[in-house]
């Protein structure tokens, strides 16, 4: 007798796959925003399954701040080119070249917060009417309450007060001319399922991820890399430490942690013992209390 | 592992956020940067005591004024299950976004605050529990510390609830008496409460029996999406059309003969394909894409269902529906209706009743039904849908209605059994 029953992984596997389709027959032009990070990685990788054999039906869309590091750049781009996919790219240069956005100054400058409005206006350009996005809802407080189809006014904005109700798997895409969507197909992962899915599905990352040495300095109890986009205080200094990246954003506000997992079994074992999120690496959700609710009621990721 | 979706339910104050605090807290799946950050808000807040609802209220204006209004998922596991928790609001303004939570959910927790006992929203929240068929129910009777662990208020809770029960369809439910403050029958048996002998909430969480929660009776598969590679450089796929979806009931075996509906074409599978790797069975609740025997003209919003147990089809229905938007839904209204992957216009021919929360009888013919009322109501569709009972199939007894205008969600729909199943002329293939 065959045990019909799909373990976790599955079931959240098929959930995300339907959403996926579901972006895809229910808006006629739609993007899949790749940062490079794993939780995108393992986006595109259910875009190629959802699709197969036929190629992903939409193009990859990434928000380049100009600083980032190197290696996701890379993995970026030998990424696409495996899955045949099209890339378009936004420059937040652009958008602060044309006076969009004011550059932040000081040591604590990021471009961040500037992405918002490269990403808003990459959307306005290619008239984007969804883009899929890798967020999770065990990331972040305000993303705990994120639908799986998650609507945006012609502002680009997000009101969280008054969403749509959105019932059994029945998602609603309907929308005016200037409006869109953000759909998120990992809604249900958890930081823990991506990493067991990775080691799953053999899915290849960015070095990053994985433990090396390199040039820190300590900010605020997380470990910045040295970089030429961060000014260091007087009092900050640099060490060569042992490291690896948890979540992957920008080189200013990606934090490190020390460590010497080198292979992805040896991540599992860290983040099944881990003690902080991974986010409390991220110095953009410092900020404030709600850091992640305004920015993405302004039409942040 | 498996995983267990619930949901929690229960009015304002009955300490639902807490609990779920409490749950994460206990099965240490708290992290120390959100308890750091927790503890740092309810000092500054002047909380007495740390307060776990913040771990889940995390909007602005619920922060500020101390209540939920929108649902918020959380995620824990322990050795035994993963589970996925829907808090819901209590307010009767937000029951909406209860409803959104619980649809999905396989098992619902309503709390009661021992002192209050059954309340409009316990009844309410009970009653939308079985109206959205979620099998498994657990009454947590919350703030027993506050009634001094008195088992004969325990009871006389229980038996409240008892006296309507059998009027609802729940056939799993569970009392347990717990402190979500202090911890008390959430995970670990409390001392507090020696006169119960039954298991803690996490426990029973973790054993509830979840396997035949998914329909494995009645093949019913949704096309979701046409798959063409239109690849004229591999021969393999240069004629490739295959019928991706996700198996909303049954399982579907290579060789199998199937219905196409509403057309009635009947075919046969030829394979099942997956990015994996082909498959000689597929069940609920997998997303596969199949190849069918013959090329049958099939477009997303068709179904293609096994022969046995076959679905009802038509343009006439009867709902049951939830009324989720200010504007009150009046007889005569249209609106587009989005059932399994396909969306049709319909009109709201009639209301016929309303259900009254306290006493769970129905009213008949009122003039309209109001935000968060339960009613029955009749439908015409422009096209017909293919359609199980919600009863049947929580997945194709279900569909929304949509204002035209505002592209709103304005109403959930539970779809009374069809009155005969489809009928189909075999015309057969020769196969």
């Amino acid at each position: 007798m065959p045990h019909y029953q799909l373990d976790h992984l599955d079931q959240i596997e098929a959930e995300a796959i339907f959403v996926l389709r579901e972006t895809a027959a229910q808006f006629q032009n739609a993007a899949l925003l790749f940062s490079g990070g794993k939780d995108s990685i393992v986006m595109a990788h259910l875009a190629a399954k959802a699709f197969w054999p036929a190629k992903i039906p939409f193009p990859l869309l990434h928000v380049d701040t100009g600083h980032n590091f190197e290696e996701t750049i890379a993995y970026r781009d030998s990424f696409t080119e495996k899955l045949g996919a099209r890339l378009v790219v936004g420059h937040v240069q652009d958008s602060i070249d044309k006076g969009r956005v004011k550059e932040e100054k000081g040591p604590y400058a990021s471009r961040n917060a500037l992405q918002s409005v490269t990403l808003l206006d990459t959307i306005e350009e290619h008239k984007f009417t969804a883009c899929l996005g890798g967020g999770r809802r065990d990331e972040e407080k305000a993303r705990a309450k994120e639908r799986f189809f998650s609507h945006r006014d012609d502002f680009g904005q997000w009101d969280p007060k008054n969403q749509r109700p959105e019932l059994w798997n029945l998602f609603n895409g309907r929308h005016h001319p200037g409006e869109h969507f953000r759909v998120f197909p990992l809604s249900n992962f958890t930081e823990m399922d991506i990493w067991m899915y990775l080691q799953r599905e053999e899915i290849e990352l960015p070095s990053l991820y994985f433990s090396h040495e390199r040039d820190v300095f300590e900010r605020n109890g997380a470990l910045l890399a040295v970089s030429e986009h961060i000014t260091m205080l007087d009092t900050e200094k640099p060490e060569r430490k042992v490291v690896r990246f948890r979540t992957i954003g920008d080189v200013t506000c990606t934090g490190a942690v020390e460590s010497k997992a080198a292979t992805l079994d040896e991540v599992i074992a860290e983040v099944a013992a881990a003690r902080q999120t991974e986010r409390g690496t991220r110095a953009d959700d410092k900020r404030s209390e709600t850091a992640m609710e305004d920015r993405k009621k302004e039409g942040y990721f | 592992m498996d995983l267990l979706r619930f949901a929690t339910a229960g009015s304002v104050d009955d300490g639902k956020s807490t609990l779920i605090g409490r749950l994460l807290y206990d099965s240490k799946s708290i992290f120390e940067d959100q308890l750091s950050a927790v503890e740092e808000s309810s000092r500054r807040r002047g909380d007495a005591v740390v307060n776990l609802a913040l771990l889940t209220d995390g909007l602005r204006a619920e922060r500020e004024q101390g209540i939920t209004i929108d649902v918020a998922y959380r995620y824990f596991a322990t050795p035994r299950r993963k589970f996925i928790v829907a808090d819901t609001p209590g307010h009767v303004q937000y029951t909406r976004n209860m409803v959104t939570g619980a649809s999905t959910a396989n098992l619902s927790v309503v709390l009661v605050d021992a002192r209050q006992g059954v309340i409009e929203q316990s009844r309410r929240h009970t009653y939308i529990a079985s109206l959205l068929r979620i099998p498994h129910l657990v009454i947590a009777i919350n703030k027993m510390d506050l009634v001094d662990w008195s088992e004969a208020r325990f009871l006389e809770i229980r038996s409240a609830f008892e006296s309507f029960l059998p009027r609802l369809d729940i056939r799993d439910v569970k009392f347990i008496p717990l402190s979500a403050l202090n911890g008390d029958n959430v995970v670990d048996a409390s001392a507090q409460t020696p006169w119960y002998v039954g298991p803690s909430l996490l426990g029973h969480l973790e054993t509830v029996h979840i396997a035949s929660d998914w329909n494995l009776h009645g093949f019913r598969f949704p096309v979701q999406w046409v798959n063409r590679p239109n690849n004229p450089r591999d021969p393999k796929l240069h004629d490739f059309r295959g019928l991706s979806g996700q198996i909303a009931g049954g399982i579907v075996r290579v060789g199998q003969q199937v219905l196409i509906l509403p057309s009635g074409q009947r075919s046969r599978v030829k394979e099942i394909w997956t990015y994996d790797g082909p498959l000689q069975e597929a069940f609920c609740p997998q997303s596969v894409t199949l190849v069918l025997e013959h090329d049958v003209d099939v477009s997303r919003g068709d179904m293609v269902v096994g022969l046995d147990a076959l679905p009802g089809a038509g343009t006439e229905l009867q709902a049951r529906v939830c009324w989720m938007h200010p504007k009150a839904l009046q007889a005569g209204r249209k609106y587009f209706l989005k059932h399994t992957t396909q969306m049709v216009q319909a009109v709201v021919s009639s209301i016929d009743s309303r259900i009254n929360i306290h006493t769970f009888e129905s009213e008949p013919e009122p003039t309209e039904l109001a935000m968060n009322d339960i009613g029955r109501i009749r439908l015409r569709t422009a096209k017909p849908l293919v359609f199980d009972g919600y009863s049947t199939n929580r997945l194709t007894g279900a569909c929304i209605l949509i204002e035209p205008g505002t592209n709103a969600t304005v109403g959930a729909c539970m779809l009374e059994a069809p009155q005969e199943p489809v009928r189909v002329e075999y015309t057969d293939f020769a196969i």
